[in-house]
């Protein structure tokens, strides 16, 4: 029987001439990833090796992003924890104030993340990087330490979905738009331990940033993991970003699979997911009358420059309504700096929002950004939990940026066309 | 390997919220966080658990946030293994991390109900209903997986190696 993408990376990974879902298995990782929160606690586990130091220290990457610059006392004392096991142990790749980014949209862009790699990251949304054709997953805090001290990970083999993506999307759909509908189908627990594979001609129609945010929340569908074919758009996005050499993995044609659905991206609507889950998804001309208090844009599922650009081209010429609150995020520094170089934050401002240095901030209730009861917002991140962004009596409508920017401007949720 | 113990049971989502709260986590010793095991959804547990004893669940056990403290909790109660039709992905992970044994079997899920007494050969992946004389077969953990378990954790284990 053949193997999926994801299973020929891991029987790879494992040193195995093939794998089988279900298999549980130990592989070679390629990166192991941490943040300012969920590094402290491994760093902590670290001590109890009796071995010092780290497998190697170029493939650690420490992305300080989620209360940073620092919003409190406690977080700054997290990252200078982070901060001095980074110096003390020589880790390249170690991201602060100034050269950091939301990690997520940081690693690709740094050239860290390339097709066939195996990554692990205690953050749930290491996925993202499956838009490159790797495998990439979250897990906890012993996974991190271990992964750091020893460069390997043990894995259940998944199994898969596959997503059969054909057609060519309308001007205002977008990559999130893909998810969320996705998200809507099969429900929150409809992809649990299994990859999401995607395939078919229509993915030449969705950008490297449109990838980035499909893959990323491939976890809002409780998979392991979403992987994308390596075809040109994504070696031309490898070769401007890495100098790492990129291994290409294709699925066997006789590769089995759970289920399989075919996405017509031509057919697809801007899409919102209403509170309190990603599954809770409307189409644009289904949402009704909901009257909202702030928008964000940003996040590791929609802070890149595609989102930025859709966001302004809405927002070019028009007023964020009164009273309500837009704040912009772009992910990394360089996206900040692109944005900024193209006149794309001058709208913002023009048009009454804020811009912030990148930061996580909003999208997990941390700061930047917070919820008062009964408030509503429109946003670009990937999580509508109950409090997710605040008080337990706030609600978050889950957009792609050109639905979040046109909902600035009116006051409700709205679509760009409105 | 072998489990032995009274089952307990609960149904489907058993979320880590209920199995250790938030409001506990202030805490990392195992021993506290015992003390407040599935509290939230079953407020005798901590007082009947004795060593050894089983869980048996419905799907997607472990589910919402990646805390460690919700394996931690159950494994310091003294349960010696979970046993559910489907686990979370990230709890299922944990749980062999910090040396909870659990085994995914619809079928003993199914067939096993509150205070029967099971064993569990994780060698062979057979569960045993003792009390009804039935058995399941559950998937087998291999080698490296059995050896991280006896270790009692992932850490132990690559020490030990
Ligand atoms: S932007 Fe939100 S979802 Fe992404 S890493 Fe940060 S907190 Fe997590």
């Amino acid at each position: 029987m053949g193997m999926t993408m994801t299973q020929k990376i891991l029987a790879a990974a494992a040193g195995l001439p093939e794998v089988k879902a279900g298999q549980l298995i130990e592989a070679d990782l390629d990166l192991v990833l941490g943040n300012d929160i969920t590094s402290p606690v491994a760093i902590h586990e670290m001590d109890k090796f009796n071995k010092d130091g780290v497998f190697h220290k170029d493939k650690i990457a420490l992305v300080m992003d989620h209360f940073v610059p620092n919003k409190d006392i406690k977080s700054a004392q997290h990252c200078k924890c982070v901060r001095e096991f980074a110096c003390k142990n020589e880790i390249t790749n170690y991201f602060d104030v100034g050269e950091m980014g939301i990690e997520h949209a940081l690693l690709p862009e740094k050239g860290l993340t390339v097709a066939g790699d195996v990554i692990i990251g205690a953050d749930s949304h290491t996925c993202t990087y499956g838009a490159l054709g790797a495998f990439s997953t979250g897990v906890g805090s012993t996974d991190m330490a271990a992964g750091m001290a020893t460069g390997k990970a043990w894995f259940k083999v998944p199994s898969a979905i596959k997503f059969n993506i054909v057609g060519k999307p309308s001007k205002w759909v977008s990559g999130k738009d893909v998810i969320l509908h996705i998200i809507g189908m099969i429900g929150v627990d409809g992809a649990l331990y299994k990859s999401m594979e995607f395939v078919g001609e229509g993915i030449h129609n969705l950008s490297m940033d449109d990838r980035f945010t499909i893959a990323n929340m491939a976890i809002e569908a409780g998979g392991k993991n979403g992987i994308f074919p390596v075809d040109d758009v994504a070696i031309a996005y490898m070769k401007e970003h890495s100098k790492r050499e990129f291994k290409v993995y294709e699925a066997d044609a006789d590769a089995e699979y759970d289920e399989e659905y075919t996405i017509d991206l031509s057919t697809l609507k801007p899409t919102v997911a209403f509170p309190h889950l990603p599954e809770n998804t409307r189409t644009i001309d289904e949402v009704g009358d909901v009257k909202i208090d702030q928008v964000v844009i940003g996040s590791c599922t929609n802070g890149r420059l595609d989102d930025l650009r859709i966001a302004a081209e809405v927002l070019q010429g028009h007023k964020v309504a009164k009273g309500i609150r837009c704040i912009v995020i772009p992910a990394t520094q360089q996206i900040y700096l692109e944005a900024m170089e193209e006149g794309l934050l001058k709208t913002f401002i023009e048009a009454g929002a804020i811009v912030s240095t990148p930061t996580c901030g909003p999208c997990l209730g941390g700061y930047m950004g917070i919820l008062a009861e009964g408030e509503r917002c429109v946003s670009t991140t990937n999580r509508n939990f109950v409090g997710r962004m605040g008080h337990v009596d706030s609600e978050v409508y889950l957009a792609s940026p050109a639905v979040a920017a046109a909902s600035a401007i009116t006051g409700k949720i709205s679509g760009p066309q409105e | 390997m072998k489990a032995n113990g009274t089952v307990f049971k609960y149904g489907d989502n058993v979320d880590t919220d209920v199995i250790i709260p938030a409001r506990y986590l202030n805490s990392s010793d195992p021993k506290e966080l015992a003390t407040h095991c599935m509290e939230d959804i079953d407020k005798d547990f901590v007082n009947k658990v004795k060593k050894g004893d089983i869980i048996v669940a419905d799907k997607n056990f472990g589910c919402g946030s990646s805390r460690e403290h919700a394996p931690i909790a159950i494994k310091a109660a003294g349960v010696s293994c979970v046993i559910a039709e489907t686990f979370a992905r990230i709890f299922y992970r944990n749980a062999i991390n910090i040396g909870l044994p659990i085994i995914e079997c619809p079928e003993a899920a199914k067939g096993i109900e509150a205070g029967d007494e099971v064993e569990v050969d994780f060698d062979s992946g057979i569960i045993t209903n003792k009390t009804k004389g039935t058995s399941f077969q559950g998937q087998a953990f291999p080698e490296f997986m059995q050896k991280i378990i006896k270790a009692e954790g992932l850490i132990n284990y690559i020490n030990q190696k």
